[in-house]
């Protein structure tokens, strides 16, 4: 579905990937894994049309779409939750909501319907400001607006980043969900064990290139990951 | 087919160079008026103009002619070095390779300033033109002083002043005051040298700086820019209306000439432009000396910190507020001055010098140096000046000394877009806006605040 | 201290006696800073930057509609339904010319410095030469005095209020200018549009990741920015003549005005003009007429000391 051939990105002189490679199938949950600088929010960001890559190709559903500006990205069936959710602070969470529907056709009144299915509380709290929200919800406003768009391809960046762990089960159930109803997922995380458990395949990120992936069952059980993410010393 | 072809590199080439030949052609040709709008513009076609006296024909026939060779040679140039890149770095080069003298070891450094200290002082001799001589110390001399203390303002500091005038009209009626030359009773009622003045403006000009400094500065740099705009029209209004104090919209005209007298040695300053010429030369001088050193002091390497970040330079220890303060106050200083030399140099003093426009044109000759780079400063106050002088007095190609403003506004839009860092880049700016555009912190930090 | 009591019980006389004519001639400039405050207050929100070439949308709109009103009116003084007509076609050729400029100002002095991300300074620096690029060919193409418009309609003196007589003129500007402003509060405030405009100012990233193409929004604002400046260009032009540097004094009194309400604010950009008109028409009372600008600028300079961010507070985010 989407396939990242040897992308390169460059911030002035610094290059933040030197030459990254991966695919995510349809109807899969991938994760990228990483450290702090490795790489995984550029990789990321990329995939929207915030930083184009100076090298390398990106394809979508066999489409080229490495040179497509960001504002096109939600129309190709690409929606992204940005790190630290970016929730519109000044509107509503309906608005909020209808913002994520901005680059669709046609009537959003269903898919608000669907999301306050999916997230009751923002029912509650649809009329409040963006920024009263709380962390957890402002997480969950930030999944619903991506969704609004209808993506087939939905990129997650650190969901789990300052949430409660009550709630970041609660989110992880959600991107389950997403994923068991058809829309492909590819996530960022620091919190590597609960990612992996979810995930059927994992990449791990050092210093702007993959370093290896595998099963996200076998990540699980890799020395190397225990060591790094999952804080386990080798035996 | 057309719509293809209107969507083309080369058809954008063509229609930005068309865009930018008849702007030019628009700048340069006649001008219009309300009953006829748009003469002027057809006229700037229409008009019979020479091409380098080869041939005579319409202007819209000249300009055309004259954008196809600026093209063919940029295609030349292109095929045979084949690296377009190369040639848009030609003028950098240049630039640097006028810079080298400068950055290199001492002695060479030396030798350069040398020579073209010698250059300064024996530019009288070659020069014997008086409109010339005139010029080059109300043109010239008194604009590089300017531009040297709005340097450390806006280059140094990263403070866009817009009310740089008013410091440098509150030095003028300063000398105005104390040599008696003002309804407003002298001080004790003595009539001083303007001499004298030199200290009293520069403390009145710098007192004033530090009081308008100390509440407006820690203000967005934006803001700032707008506030010192205002301040500087307050003080317009104030010399224009005021007519019991500073003699209103008619000035003064009896601003006494500097006079020297010290035990037998006796000099007094007259009409003649080469006294005055030399004089200003030697404050010239005294401000390289002392701003260059100021530039590598640890004031200024403050003001570096704080231009490049400065909530940085404030957990290091840098007040930025005192810092900003004492560049303010150094550049009301030095514009205070300016305005000794030219009250008593030119005896006369009208509020309608002291306009904003005024602000604008020292503004532009930074901007075109080089902000904060001394030496790019100097070569482009030199260069705009003799240039905006030249063609004010010689009226070139139909050139209306008018409409100066209009090219110098341009100078402006044209250098933020294709040469931020001026004429001669100061290394440190250079490298900052580099930095800045690679999306790795901002310059002028304090101007940036949120900006996304 | 008797003497400055002695001095605010007659000032305070003049005011309470002129207190109404006061009144209507600062609503009826304060219409204008309001309409001309949208402008910077739009731009500064989204790219929070001042657009300080402002002043010359506003003078583009003053001479389109000056030109447009010439041809169009003839010897004779139209009236009725051709009155009507003139003022709605002087609003929007006026309109149109400041929003044309204003598009070119962002694509020509604005987009190339966003494109490299350059500093604000430079934004600055390009704008102030822009204005004084544009004022001076302004001059240069259509000569640099005063002229007055012909006047679509007759001014005269249609109602008094409290014994102020409100002119044709004063009422036509109030007219104009509500409608406007309440028009772009509801474009802003609910239309998809303006849901763009304020995502944009909000956090322009996440908007663009939402599909909102930043570029065509920035050229959106400036065009209604520009609409407004343009359209109060020629209400200003319909009063006090057209002139090259008819820009600049407006212009900053505006730019006071937007500060006043909270820049990035459009209803305190609304309702810091309207309080910048009567400020600065009261104080009349108490200052020589040519010191009036100076009440001005010292408002600015205290609005920005102690309380920066307006009556209102600095936002375009919230509904508008």
């Amino acid at each position: 579905m989407l396939k990242v051939d040897d992308a390169v990105v460059r911030y002035g002189a610094i290059t933040a990937l030197h030459g990254v490679s991966f695919e995510v199938n349809e109807g899969e949950i991938v994760t990228l894994l990483g450290a702090n600088g490795a790489g995984k929010s550029t990789t990321l960001r990329m995939l929207s049309g915030l930083h184009a890559p100076t090298e390398g190709r990106i394809t979508f559903n066999g489409e080229d779409i490495t040179r497509v500006k960001a504002h096109s990205f939600s129309k190709l069936g690409i929606s992204h939750v940005p790190e630290g959710r970016r929730i519109f602070p000044q509107m509503t969470v309906e608005e909020n909501l209808e913002m994520g529907a901005f680059g669709r056709r046609g009537s959003y009144s269903d898919d608000i319907d669907r999301m306050y299915g999916i997230f009751p509380i923002l029912k509650e709290r649809r009329k409040q400001l963006g920024g009263n929200l709380s962390g957890g919800e402002q997480q969950m406003l930030a999944i619903g607006r991506a969704l609004m768009a209808r993506p087939t391809l939905l990129l997650l960046d650190e969901p789990s980043m300052g949430l409660a762990p009550m709630i970041v089960d609660t989110i992880f159930r959600i991107i389950g969900e997403i994923r068991d109803s058809g829309t492909t997922v590819l996530v960022v995380e620091q919190n590597a064990a609960q990612a992996l458990r979810l995930a059927d395949r994992g990449y791990v990120m050092e210093n702007g290139v993959i370093a290896f992936s595998d099963e996200a069952e076998n990540l699980l059980h890799d020395p190397r990951v225990r060591a790094v993410y999952l804080g386990e010393s080798i035996d | 087919m057309i719509k293809q072809w209107l969507g083309s590199p080369l058809a954008r080439r063509v229609g930005t160079t068309t865009a930018l030949a008849v702007l030019l052609m628009v700048m340069t040709g006649p001008s219009g008026s309300t009953s006829q709008p748009t003469a002027g513009f057809v006229q700037s076609f229409s008009e019979r103009s020479s091409f380098f006296g080869l041939f005579v024909t319409q202007r819209w026939l000249v300009w055309a002619a004259l954008a196809l060779i600026v093209s063919a040679l940029i295609r030349v140039a292109k095929w045979l070095k084949s690296d377009y890149a190369e040639m848009v770095a030609i003028p950098g080069r240049l630039a640097r390779s006028a810079q080298a003298p400068f950055q290199t070891k001492k002695p060479v450094r030396f030798g350069t300033y040398g020579v073209l200290m010698i250059v300064a002082i024996l530019l009288p001799v070659f020069v014997t033109d008086g409109f010339w001589q005139q010029s080059l110390v109300e043109q010239v001399a008194i604009f590089v002083l300017l531009a040297l203390g709005l340097n450390v303002v806006v280059g140094f500091a990263g403070l866009l002043d817009l009310g740089f005038v008013a410091f440098y009209a509150i030095g003028a009626y300063a000398t105005a005051w104390v040599t008696g030359a003002l309804p407003a009773a002298a001080p004790f009622g003595v009539h001083l040298d303007p001499f004298w003045a030199i200290p009293i403006a520069i403390a009145i000009a710098m007192a004033s700086g530090v009081l308008l400094g100390i509440p407006t500065l820690r203000l967005r740099g934006d803001y700032l820019a707008i506030v010192t705009l205002g301040f500087g029209e307050i003080v317009t209004i104030f010399l224009n209306n005021e007519y019991g104090i500073t003699g209103g919209s008619t000035g003064s005209h009896q601003v006494p000439h500097f006079t020297f007298h010290v035990g037998p040695i006796k000099y007094a300053w007259g009409l003649g432009p080469v006294p005055y010429y030399y004089l200003t030369l030697g404050f010239v001088v005294l401000f390289l000396i002392i701003f260059s050193r100021l530039e590598h002091s640890r004031v200024g390497r403050s003001w570096t910190a704080i231009r490049e970040d400065e909530v940085a330079a404030e957990s290091i220890g840098i007040n930025p507020l005192k810092y900003k303060v004492m560049a303010f106050a150094i550049g009301a200083a030095s514009a205070g001055f300016a305005g000794v030399m030219t009250a008593a140099q030119t005896n006369f003093l009208s509020p309608q010098t002291f306009l904003l426009s005024f602000s604008i044109n020292i503004l532009v000759l930074v901007i075109f140096g080089g902000m904060g780079s001394i030496i790019g400063v100097v070569c482009g106050a030199l260069l705009v000046q003799v240039v905006s002088t030249w063609m004010d007095h010689y009226t070139p190609f139909g050139f209306q000394s008018q409409d100066l403003y209009m090219y110098l506004g341009a100078i402006l839009v044209a250098m933020m877009i294709f040469r931020p860092a001026g004429l001669i880049p100061a290394r440190r700016r250079k490298r900052e806006i580099a930095m800045s555009e690679a999306g790795e912190g901002h310059m002028d930090e304090m101007l940036t605040g949120d900006t996304p | 201290m008797a003497s400055i009591f002695g001095f605010f019980v007659t000032h305070f006389g003049i005011l309470r006696k002129e207190f109404w004519p006061l009144l209507v001639g600062g609503l009826s400039n304060g219409f204008i800073y309001a309409m001309v405050a949208i402008g910077y207050t739009m731009v500064y929100g989204v790219l929070r930057l001042i657009n300080f070439a402002h002043s010359e949308i506003f003078m583009s709109g003053g001479f389109a509609s000056f030109f447009l009103m010439r041809a169009l009116i003839g010897s004779s003084a139209p009236g009725g339904v051709a009155s009507v007509l003139l003022v709605i076609g002087g609003v929007l050729g006026g309109g149109l010319a400041g929003a044309f400029m204003a598009m070119v100002l962002e694509r020509v002095a604005y987009r190339p410095l966003r494109r490299r991300h350059a500093p604000a300074l430079a934004y600055l620096i390009s704008a102030i030469g822009a204005s004084y690029f544009m004022f001076n060919l302004a001059g240069k193409e259509f000569g640099r005095y005063n002229t007055s418009m012909a006047q679509p309609f007759v001014n005269h003196t249609i109602f008094t209020l409290f014994g102020a007589p409100v002119q044709m003129l004063s009422m036509i500007i109030a007219l104009v200018g509500t409608v406007m402003l309440i028009t772009l509060d509801r474009v802003v405030g609910s239309t998809k549009l303006g849901r763009s405009v304020r995502a944009v100012a909000q956090d322009a990233e996440t908007a663009s990741l939402m599909g909102v193409n930043i570029d065509r929004t920035i050229v959106i604002v400036f065009v209604l920015g520009g609409f407004m400046g343009g359209a109060a260009g020629f209400l200003y032009g319909l009063g006090f003549g057209i002139n090259y540097t008819m820009g600049f004094t407006p212009a900053l009194k505006a730019f006071t005005a937007a500060v006043l309400g909270g820049i990035g604010n459009l209803r305190g950009a609304a309702i810091g003009g309207l309080l910048l008109g009567v400020v600065e028409s009261f104080s009349i009372a108490f200052v020589n007429g040519a010191y009036l600008d100076v009440v001005v600028f010292g408002l600015l300079i205290a609005v920005l000391l102690f309380r920066p961010t307006g009556i209102l507070g600095e936002r375009l985010g919230r509904s508008a």
